[in-house]
């Protein structure tokens, strides 16, 4: 996937500075030759490097070896090309360039690492038996959210399927409160009452169970935005697997007579479940499957593809055009989910080669230091300091109480005065409170 | 002359009133309730099949979409599952959805919308995101329209913690418990009886002030009595009227409570009225098993009721059967007023 990228490269804290007329610096490494243990790593282009004997890895052009940077050295904003995006019932699609200010690639760098980080902390505790149920993790997916997220506002509003800690995140949810409901503590974004896929916020609807279900609710959610006038959208986001839904069909039909401002976000990770899209669908190209709905299909692992794709998809709806829909072709490393390893239906190299060519938040990395708008320290200071956020929220996680029992039976219906529930028994009687 | 003529402007607008509101029947009360809810607040919208230019598939929405117009009135695509929930979806966004299932048989195409959407979301979300939606339309038995446009639902979405259920009886009810639902920040299914929509009933000037509502949750008692008490929701209430008027000839005297909501159940009001005779029958259109009348009894077998009765409590359900054609078959299939008066006799052992 993807051209104008970078061969294989690494994903680790000892890359030195891709750009050939680059200062260098000598990294320490922390393995003992990272270069020995995978054949298959090239060094990155551009820099001969050698290893010490005490394991560093220097640069034979390093003569200056730099020790600090200042931030007046970095690259205010840069332009990159991003792939071409295939167009269903569109004459013109998104720019075939983005331009990145530095402040917002640290801040989706640091979005997407905080994600993934959590993810991979939710698969710790799940194995740990900490976290329990059902646990569907989006490491790998992090592109999209992050992107989505870049070409709207908060005040615009978002729904999708049950792969949703990423969504929670982007839409304003604490890694705290996110890490908390999985533990199903009280201090849980939706108080341990919901779980995983039953995550709130301010104009977002979840975290849905029911595949499907979520699309037409947010065509509801667009509604909404019409009839109330305000120039607000909503994003309605489904899988690969749930874009055979019927109910999906109608609410095509419904938001398309309607000019709902609605955008549709196929997620295709070309797995639903354990079926691959060529056994699930008969046709695959999602972004066409709207019909009369205009379409883009997109590269999902590229923050900046998902960026300008959802800011033109926006333009769309809010110049009262109606639904447009958008594929974005992305990957999940883990599988469905924590019951599912991930490999009967897929093969270990599959996975193996994505990572390490597609990842995006290697790619945004890349990205941001060959064009000088961050500096390796800088990035590590980031990664370190999201580490931290992710390890205490695990912390906090596990030692917050349960729920009190005396919520049990609470939340039943709103704005309603205290009422008697029956219990397990005829003589357990519990109160609901609203 | 002036006050005389006041005085002619006052009785002439009470006999206009007492004339014009006297017989108000179901459809025609439901009607002016969705009408005064529209005008009342702006977040109010009714969307179903063909509810806007074709006034209601049975007429009920008749006259609003004239008056109200496309914004307001949303006739549906043939789609439940995806009116459904964008029905819901819009209720999370804010507004105040009126979704009409053109009947009930219908919402099994949309039942997760209504349960997992709907019904659940105020749990799972801890309190943060209310659900503000009606969900009506005409349930269980009409005439002759057969099995797959006759169940009754009463049961099933009572079984469902989250949502409210009502079930009204006569034109008070509707009016009373429609202007509730639509004023309830909950989700509610609201099950009308197509048999009874155009049937008249009395409505006091109180009942047409533009506040009325009825409370959710809160059985009326129609009929004083002190030998047996008839429990029954929705057009039934009517035949154990009738069942009481004839029995009262032969000096039974039956109490015929009017559940008018299925969830929450008022459980105190039937109790009340069983420590008072000592005997039950509940009366329902739909099928005995897992039913209304099945959980009534259970419940005053596991309350304080239990002690009073004389007799165990019996239930009078529609056959346990799909809804037959032939008129003669399909009148053997659903309670009638035999059956209540049968039912008496023999928990009065007479």
């Amino acid at each position: 996937m993807g051209s104008g990228r970078l061969p294989k490269t690494i994903v680790c804290e000892h890359r030195t500075s891709l750009h050939p007329q680059m200062h260098v610096k000598t990294i320490p490494c922390k393995e003992k030759n990272i270069y020995e243990q995978d054949p298959d790593i090239l060094p990155p282009s551009g820099a001969h490097l050698r290893w010490t004997e005490g394991g560093q890895v220097v640069s034979e052009a390093a003569s200056v070896v730099v020790s600090s940077r200042s931030y007046a050295d970095f690259t205010p904003e840069a332009t990159f090309d991003i792939k071409k995006v295939d167009l269903h019932r569109l004459e013109e699609g998104p720019p075939l360039t983005s331009t990145l200010t530095r402040e917002d690639g640290l801040k989706y760098y640091r979005t997407m690492q905080t994600i993934r980080r959590m993810e991979l902390k939710a698969d710790q505790l799940y194995k740990q038996k900490i976290i329990r149920g059902f646990c569907h993790l989006y490491d790998g997916q992090e592109a999209c959210a992050v992107g989505i997220e870049g070409g709207i506002t908060l005040s615009d509003h978002l729904i999708t399927a049950y792969r949703a800690h990423g969504y929670t995140l982007t839409r304003g949810g604490t890694v705290r409160e996110i890490m908390a409901e999985l533990t199903g503590r009280r201090e849980g974004i939706a108080k341990g009452k919901g779980g995983s896929m039953h995550m709130y916020t301010k104009n977002f609807y979840g975290g849905n169970g029911i595949v499907g279900a979520q699309v037409p609710l947010g065509a509801g959610v667009a509604l909404a935005c019409k009839y109330l006038g305000t120039d607000q959208l909503c994003v309605s986001l489904y899988g690969d697997g749930a874009a055979n839904q019927g109910q999906i069909f109608e609410t095509y039909n419904m938001a398309s007579l309607w000019k709902l401002p609605i955008i549709f976000i196929c997620e295709n990770n070309q797995y639903g479940m354990g079926t691959s899209v060529e056994r699930a669908s008969a046709s695959t190209e999602y972004y066409k499957r709207g019909d009369f709905i205009p379409g883009l299909r997109v590269d999902g692992m590229d923050v900046l593809c998902v960026r300008e794709a959802t800011k033109f998809a926006a333009d769309h709806c809010r110049s009262g055009k109606g639904p447009i829909l958008m594929e974005l072709q992305t990957y999940r490393y883990h599988g469905h989910s924590m019951s599912d390893p991930g490999v009967s239906y897929r093969t270990r190299e599959e996975i193996q080669e994505v990572r390490s060519k597609s990842d995006p938040i290697s790619m945004l990395k890349d990205r941001m230091l060959s064009n000088n708008m961050a500096s390796v320290e800088e990035l590590k200071e980031i990664d370190i300091e999201v580490r931290k956020e992710i390890e205490d929220a695990a912390q906090f996680a596990t030692t917050d109480p349960e729920p009190p029992l005396d919520d049990l039976c609470s939340h039943i219906y709103a704005n309603e005065k205290s009422f008697e529930v029956r219990g397990a028994t005829p003589w357990t009687k519990l109160t609901s409170h609203s | 002359m002036a006050s005389l003529r006041s005085f002619l402007q006052c009785n002439f607008d009470i006999l206009r009133k007492t004339f014009v509101i006297l017989f108000v029947n179901v459809r025609d009360a439901l009607n002016q309730a969705m009408d005064e809810e529209l005008e009342r607040d702006e977040r109010v919208f009714l969307l179903g099949e063909e509810v806007a230019q074709y006034d209601g598939a049975y007429k009920v929405s008749r006259g609003l979409w004239k008056k109200y117009g496309d914004k307001r009135i949303i006739d549906t695509p043939i789609t439940e599952m995806g009116f459904a929930g964008i029905a819901v979806g819009a209720a999370f966004a804010g507004l105040r959805p009126i979704c009409e299932f053109m009947t009930w048989n219908f919402s099994m195409q949309a039942i997760d919308q209504v349960i997992n959407s709907a019904a659940k979301t105020y749990y799972m979300s801890a309190g943060f995101q209310t659900v503000p939606i009606v969900f009506r339309g005409p349930n269980g038995s009409s005439a002759g329209v057969a099995a797959q446009h006759s169940q009754c639902f009463a049961a099933w979405y009572g079984h469902c913690p989250g949502l409210k259920v009502v079930s009204p009886w006569n034109s008070e009810d509707a009016r009373g418990l429609l202007k509730a639902a639509i004023r309830d920040d909950n989700p509610v299914v609201f099950l009308e009886n197509e048999m009874m929509y155009g049937v008249p009933f009395e409505l006091s000037e109180e009942m047409m002030h533009k506040d009325f509502v009825i409370p959710i949750g809160k059985a009326k008692v129609e009929r004083q009595g002190t030998h047996i008490t008839l429990v029954s929701h929705s057009r039934c209430v009517g035949f154990c009227l009738d069942a009481a008027a004839v029995l009262a000839k032969e000096g039974v005297e039956c109490e015929v409570v009017n559940l008018r909501t299925i969830r929450p159940l008022d459980v105190d009001t039937i109790e009340a009225s069983v420590m008072k005779t000592g005997n039950l029958v509940t009366v329902e259109g739909g099928w005995p098993q897992y039913g209304v009348g099945a959980e009534i009894c259970a419940r005053i077998m596991e309350g304080p009721a239990f002690n009073y009765l004389d007799a165990p409590a019996v239930r009078v359900t529609g056959v346990d059967i799909p809804m037959p054609y032939a008129k003669i078959l399909e009148d053997h299939s659903v309670p009638q007023i035999k059956d209540i008066i049968f039912s008496v006799k023999k928990v009065l052992n007479m």
